[in-house]
C-alpha cells in the first residue's frame, strides 16, 4: 500500500538476523512485543564467531556472549538458527541463497549493508538498520520510496582470469562510491548473463559500495538451476509454477531507467583497490596516481591522505607494492567458485607470506574440503579456518595488524576495516592468490599459462 | 523521537568524502550496548591515536568544535556498513545535523530514526561552509528544517531533504506508531498472498 507522501509499505519476505541485531531485539524488549512472523525470519551466527579453535567453548567471553545473545533472542522469539552447531552455519549472504530462502521476487531485509548479495536471484532485497530491524520483527513490513534505477550493462565475453569480482570494482571505479545512491541497479547484458550464480552474488553484494539501495540480476536458467533441489526451494509441481512466476519478473523490453553506464568486458583487466574506497581501484599494470599531476586541488588532498594512509609513494607501480598477509573469505569472495579460483593459481605454489582462507559457509569448507583444496592452501603455506565474517570486519578477532598491508578478497578497503591501522587491497580470489604467491600484487594471467581456470 | 524543527548551533567542518560508518564508529565498538555512551567513541581512530590520545589536527578536538552540535562534510557522508550505532555515536555526542552534498542511503534512513538531520547542499557550497567556518571557528550556524535553509554567517543556503523524512522529524513521528494503523490492511494482505505466492513461504523448517 502507497501513503499519499510517496512511502509503500512492503512486506518483508524473507528477515535475517544476526549476531548485531541484538539492538533490534532489546527494543522489542523494551516494549515487550513478539516476532511477527518467525517462520519468515531466520538466523545465522557469523560477525563476531570465530574461525579458529574451539566454536563450541569459545574462548574470548566477549565474542562468546555475542553469540550466544543471538541463541538467546531467536530461542526465546522462535527463531530458526544457523548457529555454530549447525552444519550448515555460514556468513548470512552466503547461506541465504544456499538454502534457497532466498527466492526471486521476495523482499528481503536484514540488518546489514550487504544484504545486497541476494539481488543476484532477482530478489529486491537490501540492508538496514536497527530501528528497521525492529520494525521489520515486530510488522513483518518496511517503510520504503520507490527508488530511482540504474542499469549497467557489460557487454561482451570476459577475458581469461578476469571475475565478477573485476566487474564491479570496474563499476565502481568508473560511477563512483556514491554513483548510484538512491538508486537500485540492474546489472545486465551478455557479461553479467555469462557468469554464474556466485558471479551474480559477487556482483550483487557489492552495489552497496557503488551507494545502491540494492543489486539485481533478472532470473534465467541458471538462476532455476541453481536453486532446484535446494533445501528450503519449492518442489514438484510447486517448484514449476514458481518458475513460471519467476519467469515474468524480467524487465520489460523497452523499459526505461534514470541511468544507464555502459562496459565493455573484452576491455576488463585484473582490477585492485590502492586507496581507501572502493572506488580507488586501477587495473594491476596501472601506477599509483600522482597529487602533483592532479589540478583539482580537493582530489589532490584527498589523493595524499589515501596514498599516506596506505604508505604507497606517489606514482609507484601497482606491481611493485609488497604485501604482508592475504585473506580469502567474506560473503563477497568465500564461495566454492571463489575458493577453486584462488586454489587454481596456488595449487603447487607456496604462498610467501601469511593468510587465512575462510569459507563463505560450513557447507562451502565441506565441499571444498571434498573437491581437496583445503589441501591447496594448507601446502601452499595458508591458514584453512572455519566459516564466518572474519577478517572482512575483524570484530571476531581475525584482524591485521597495524601497518600491515593485506591482499584481500572483501568489499571495503576503508581505513581501519579490517583492524586498526590495517592497509587492505581489494581484488578477486585468483588476484589474491597472486599476491600471495609473488608476494607483491600481481597480474594473475601471468600465473595462470598451462593451468586450468 | 525527538522532533527537529529548527538549531542553532556550533558547526564543525569535517573536509573529507566519503567519510564511511567505519570512521564514525570503529567495528570493534558495535558489541556495546547504547547506555555505555557511543559518544565518547564518536570518529575514534581519528580522533585518538593508537594510545588513546587526542590528535590535535582532528576538527572535533579543536577547542572551537568540541561542542558541536552541526557536522560539515563533504560527498558520500556514512557511506558504508547499516550500523545504526554510528547514528547513535554522533547523536549521543550532540550532533543534531549533518549538512554534506550526498549521505550514504542506509545511514540517512538510520538518521530520521534517531532524530538527526542529514542536510544536502551542493558540493560547491558544502566547500564554500566548511571554509567560512575554517577562517572563523565560532561562526553559529543554524539550520532550518521548516524553510529548508542553513543560515551560515551572512550567507543562506537552501538544502534538500527527502519530504517524507522532513515530515518524520518535524513531527518527531516514528514509524511503528504509523504501521500500527495498517494492521488490518497487513493482515489481509498476507492473506491474500499466501495464495496469490505460494512459493513465497518456506518449506518447513528442517
Amino acid at each position: 500500500m502507497r501513503r499519499d507522501d510517496g512511502e509503500s509499505l512492503l512486506w518483508v519476505d524473507r528477515h535475517y538476523v544476526h549476531e548485531g541485531s541484538f539492538h533490534a531485539f532489546g527494543k522489542l524488549a523494551e516494549r515487550g512485543a513478539e516476532v511477527a512472523e518467525p517462520g519468515l525470519t531466520f538466523g545465522v551466527a557469523d560477525h563476531y564467531v570465530p574461525t579458529r579453535g574451539s566454536r563450541r567453548n569459545i574462548a574470548n567471553p566477549e565474542l562468546a556472549r555475542m553469540v550466544r545473545q543471538l541463541e538467546d533472542n531467536c530461542a526465546r522469539h522462535g527463531i530458526k538458527l544457523f548457529g555454530l552447531d549447525d552444519s550448515r552455519q555460514g556468513i548470512v549472504h552466503v547461506v541465504g541463497p544456499e538454502q534457497s530462502l532466498t527466492l526471486p521476487g521476495l523482499l528481503v531485509v536484514c540488518g546489514d549493508s550487504h544484504t545486497s548479495t541476494h539481488g543476484a536471484l532477482g530478489a529486491y532485497a537490501f540492508g538496514i538498520g536497527a530501528s528497521e530491524v525492529a520494525h521489520v520483527l515486530m510488522t513483518q513490513t518496511i517503510w520504503q520510496k520507490k527508488p530511482r534505477r540504474l542499469r549497467v550493462r557489460v557487454d561482451g565475453v570476459l577475458p581469461p582470469g578476469i571475475s565478477a569480482k573485476d566487474i564491479v570494482l570496474a563499476i565502481i571505479a568508473s560511477i563512483g562510491a556514491d554513483g548510484a545512491t538512491g538508486c537500485a541497479v540492474e546489472f545486465s547484458g551478455a557479461a553479467i548473463r555469462a557468469l554464474s550464480m556466485e558471479g551474480r552474488l559477487t556482483l550483487c553484494n557489492m552495489s552497496i559500495e557503488a551507494g545502491a539501495r540494492c543489486g539485481v540480476v533478472a532470473p534465467d536458467a541458471a538462476t532455476v538451476a541453481y536453486l532446484k533441489d535446494r533445501p528450503y526451494a519449492p518442489t514438484g509441481l510447486a517448484f514449476d509454477q514458481a518458475v513460471e512466476a519467476w519467469s515474468k519478473l524480467a524487465t520489460d523490453e523497452g523499459a526505461t531507467f534514470d541511468h544507464e553506464v555502459a562496459l565493455d568486458a573484452t576491455k576488463i583487466a585484473p582490477i585492485v583497490t590502492w586507496g581507501t574506497s572502493p572506488q580507488d581501484a586501477l587495473p594491476i599494470d596501472a601506477s599509483a596516481p600522482d597529487p602533483t599531476r592532479e589540478s583539482n586541488p580537493e582530489r589532490a588532498q584527498y589523493l595524499r591522505q589515501a596514498l599516506d594512509y596506505m604508505g604507497i609513494a606517489p606514482g609507484k607501480k601497482l606491481t611493485e607494492i609488497a604485501i604482508d598477509r592475504v585473506f580469502i573469505g567474506s560473503c563477497t569472495n568465500a564461495r566454492i567458485e571463489d575458493l577453486r579460483a584462488a586454489a587454481a593459481v596456488l595449487a603447487g605454489r607456496a604462498s610467501k607470506v601469511p593468510g587465512l582462507v575462510s569459507p563463505g559457509s560450513t557447507l562451502v569448507k565441506r565441499q571444498a574440503e571434498d573437491e581437496g583444496l583445503d589441501r591447496i592452501f594448507r601446502e601452499a603455506g595458508l591458514e584453512w579456518g572455519e566459516s564466518g565474517c572474519s577478517m572482512c570486519v575483524g570484530i571476531n578477532g581475525d584482524v591485521v595488524g597495524p601497518g600491515e598491508r593485506c591482499a584481500s578478497t572483501t568489499n571495503r578497503n576503508f581505513r581501519g576495516r579490517q583492524g586498526p591501522g590495517a592497509r587492505t587491497h581489494l581484488m578477486s580470489p585468483a588476484m589474491v592468490a597472486a599476491a600471495a604467491v609473488t608476494g607483491h600484487l600481481a597480474d594473475v594471467r601471468e600465473l595462470l599459462h598451462g593451468r586450468k581456470v | 523521537m525527538e522532533k527537529f524543527t529548527k538549531l542553532t548551533g556550533t558547526a564543525c567542518p569535517i573536509n573529507q568524502s566519503n567519510l564511511n560508518t567505519d570512521q564514525i564508529l570503529p567495528a570493534r565498538f558495535l558489541k556495546w550496548t547504547r547506555a555505555m555512551g557511543f559518544g565518547k567513541v564518536l570518529f575514534h581512530d581519528l580522533r585518538f591515536d593508537a594510545e588513546g590520545r587526542e590528535k590535535s589536527d582532528f576538527p572535533l578536538n579543536k577547542p572551537a568544535w568540541r561542542e558541536s552540535t552541526i557536522i560539515v562534510s563533504a560527498r558520500n557522508f556514512g557511506c558504508g556498513s547499516s550500523r545504526e550505532a554510528a547514528v547513535y555515536a554522533l547523536y549521543d555526542f550532540g550532533v543534531r545535523c549533518v549538512i554534506a552534498p550526498s549521505f550514504g542511503d542506509i545511514f540517512a534512513g538510520n538518521a530520521v530514526q534517531n532524530g538527526l538531520l542529514t542536510a544536502a547542499v551542493a558540493d560547491e557550497e558544502a566547500a564554500e561552509i566548511m571554509e567560512a567556518l575554517a577562517q572563523m571557528s565560532e561562526l553559529p550556524v543554524t539550520v532550518d528544517l521548516e524553510q529548508q535553509t542553513i543560515l551560515c554567517g551572512n550567507r543562506t543556503y537552501k538544502f534538500a531533504t527527502d519530504p517524507i523524512r522532513r515530515m518524520r522529524l518535524l513531527n518527531g513521528w516514528d514509524d511503528l506508531a504509523l504501521t500500527e494503523n495498517y494492521r488490518e490492511r497487513i493482515n489481509a494482505f498476507k492473506a491474500d498472498d499466501k495464495i496469490k505466492r505460494p512459493y513465497a513461504t518456506p518449506r518447513e523448517q528442517l
